[in-house]
């Protein structure tokens, strides 16, 4: 165990744990990529990670700078189109969707168009829903990898551009949206989210080594319970940093 | 607002307008006619751009980020005179480029932003400040699903996307009750482009093309563009395609034009040739946070620039070469 790790790798390797060999994982820009890296060369040598402009089950030797690029499909299983992805998807074959935000709300919506209240004129215009509507409609278990703070922990997103539980319990199905699907976890600077069963709303699950509950509770915009029996979560151990320093980033673009 | 034709109930109706009228009887009308000739369509950026871009046209570009994406085309586009038109935004660098030059409108919206490094500041500052007249969102499974509706030559195709978000209020996609299954599911219309342009890996002078890597939306795209401009890495001889059909993505008479551009991705990457240029494209994000800065670039490396010949001796051989990727080591 090491004490001397930046919270962005602390986050890699928390999202890196959540991802099971053998499974499925959709996997967007930054640090999803990373995770997806580390997990193979760590405890999931069988994940098959899925980037939406058409490769299937890379062996990520070098961190991919785009979601389409030759990184994605190297030594894939298959390199094919967005097309073909967005349907394997659809069909029920991707258990995990990672996904970032600017903004998400207490049922796991994720705002990643625009900061402030009108769609014609914004505060600020983000880049748009790119994948992450498809990602957060299609996959089974959507997780949200987010920097905690007030300004990003919202009680009503600005713009909800990947639905989340939308409302409350049943609002996916109601809407259309594939039964059995939704957030799963939120992996962030201070912890990892849950959401409860009756309500669909987040809950504390874990802390991140020192942080503690008050912490989270003051950078979050809404009121968020705290599960009976917290956990911590253990830091990154010498051999996730020493493989995310020397062969995953060494260029450092994500420390 | 069109009138409720259908008998099956809509549940739900995005609030924009659809920016490209669907018209699948007038896109078989415009096939029947597109002529099937293996003629030569070999030309220049500056005369593909000339003979089939017009101002007001829909225009869809290919692929994403900065990969594949056709660059030398989108110069060209930027230095023409046409103006007034629309676009589906799926890209991020080329549009970058046609947004800076204020050729655009509308967009059809999915993601326009630098992936590893942030937002689009050409994209914010053109919609913040209304520059860009209309903004309708979708994801990108949902306009790559659009060209294929068109691709398939139905009016729409439905989905298990965008519903239940705002991203399906602000597009102009609508839910219905499925007549089938009783389920809630979204039509996604279908989009045809009056203008495609995809770089690819190898063409023949008649424009049969193959792509190495993803193909991202490349193939559907081709199948939704009325008038479809083709730029190459490498012009190669018709037995070459021919020996390998079943690479052939798209077929030559979808195509307009067959334009040979080595590096025609720079700064952008293409599969198993050459990498991205890091440094440059570090600068230009760096230098599209300002306005200014954004107008200097465009006049050193578009405006000032007489055609890709001109790009590649400003680059220099020395950098391009550095960027090759050995056929060993290809991805």
């Amino acid at each position: 165990m090491s004490t001397d790790y930046k919270p962005s790798e602390l986050l890699i390797c928390l999202a890196s744990r959540l991802m099971e060999d053998g499974s499925t994982a959709f996997i967007g820009t930054g640090v999803p990529m990373l995770a997806a890296s580390l997990a193979q060369k760590t405890h999931a040598p069988s994940l098959v990670p899925v980037f939406e402009f058409g490769g299937t089950g890379a062996q990520l030797d070098k961190l991919p700078l785009a979601v389409g690029d030759m990184r994605t499909f190297h030594r894939a299983v298959a390199a094919s189109g967005i097309c073909d992805i967005m349907e394997t998807s659809q069909r029920g074959f991707i258990e995990y969707g990672f996904l970032g935000g600017a903004q998400i709300d207490p049922y796991g919506n994720l705002n990643t168009t625009v900061i402030g209240p009108d769609h014609a004129h914004p505060k600020v215009r983000l880049p748009g829903s790119g994948g992450a509507n498809d990602v957060a409609s299609l996959c089974w278990r959507i997780i949200a990898i987010m920097r905690h703070d007030k300004h990003r922990f919202v009680e009503r997103v600005d713009f909800n551009t990947s639905p989340g539980y939308i409302d409350g319990p049943g609002a996916r199905e109601r809407a259309g949206l594939p039964r059995g699907t939704g957030p799963y976890r939120v992996v962030t600077s201070l912890g990892v989210m849950g959401y409860d069963e009756a309500t669909c709303r987040m809950k504390l699950l874990a802390l991140n080594p020192g942080v503690t509950v008050e912490q989270v509770l003051d950078n979050t915009g809404f009121d968020l319970p705290v599960a009976d029996e917290l956990q911590v979560n253990p830091p990154p151990t010498d051999h996730e940093l020493q493989l995310l320093r020397e062969q995953i980033d060494p260029d450092g673009l994500y420390r | 607002m069109s009138s409720n034709k259908s008998s099956v109930p809509i549940v739900a109706r995005g609030e924009a307008p659809l920016l490209q009228p669907i018209d699948i009887d007038g896109m078989r009308d415009h096939f029947r006619a597109k002529s099937k000739a293996l003629v030569d369509k070999r030309m220049t950026e500056e005369q593909a751009i000339e003979r089939f871009v017009h101002s007001g046209d829909y225009l869809g570009i290919e692929l994403y980020g900065t990969v594949r994406c056709p660059m030398s085309l989108t110069r060209a586009l930027v230095r023409s005179s046409v103006e007034g038109l629309r676009m589906a935004g799926q890209g991020v660098h080329e549009a970058d480029l046609l947004i800076a030059s204020g050729k655009f409108e509308a967009i059809d919206v999915t993601y326009i932003g630098q992936e590893v490094y942030g937002v689009s500041s050409v994209l914010r500052r053109a919609v913040e400040s209304g520059q860009i007249k209309r903004v309708v969102e979708w994801s990108n499974g949902a306009i790559s699903w659009r060209f294929k509706a068109a691709a398939m030559g139905v009016p729409f195709i439905p989905a298990r996307v965008m519903l239940g978000s705002d991203t399906f209020k602000y597009s102009a996609a609508q839910a219905i009750q499925c007549p089938f299954t009783g389920q809630t599911i979204c039509l996604l219309p279908a989009l045809f482009l009056d203008v495609g342009m995809i770089h690819v890996s190898r063409a023949d002078k008649y424009g049969n093309c193959q792509i190495d890597g993803v193909s991202g939306f490349a193939g559907e795209m081709a199948r939704a563009s009325k008038r479809l401009l083709i730029s190459a890495e490498q012009i190669v001889d018709e037995d070459q395609i021919r020996e390998r059909p079943d690479r052939t993505l798209i077929p030559y008479y979808m195509v307009d034009a067959v334009v040979e551009a080595p590096f025609g991705s720079w700064p952008g990457e293409m599969a198993g040739a050459y990498e991205r240029d890091e440094e440059h494209y570090r600068m230009f994000v760096k230098a599209t946070k300002s306005a200014e800065a954004t107008q200097d670039y465009m006049r050193q490396w578009v405006y000032g620039l007489p055609d890709h010949a001109a790009l590649l001796e400003k680059v220099g051989t020395q950098r391009l070469e550095a960027l090759r990727i050995d056929r060993g080591d290809a991805s």
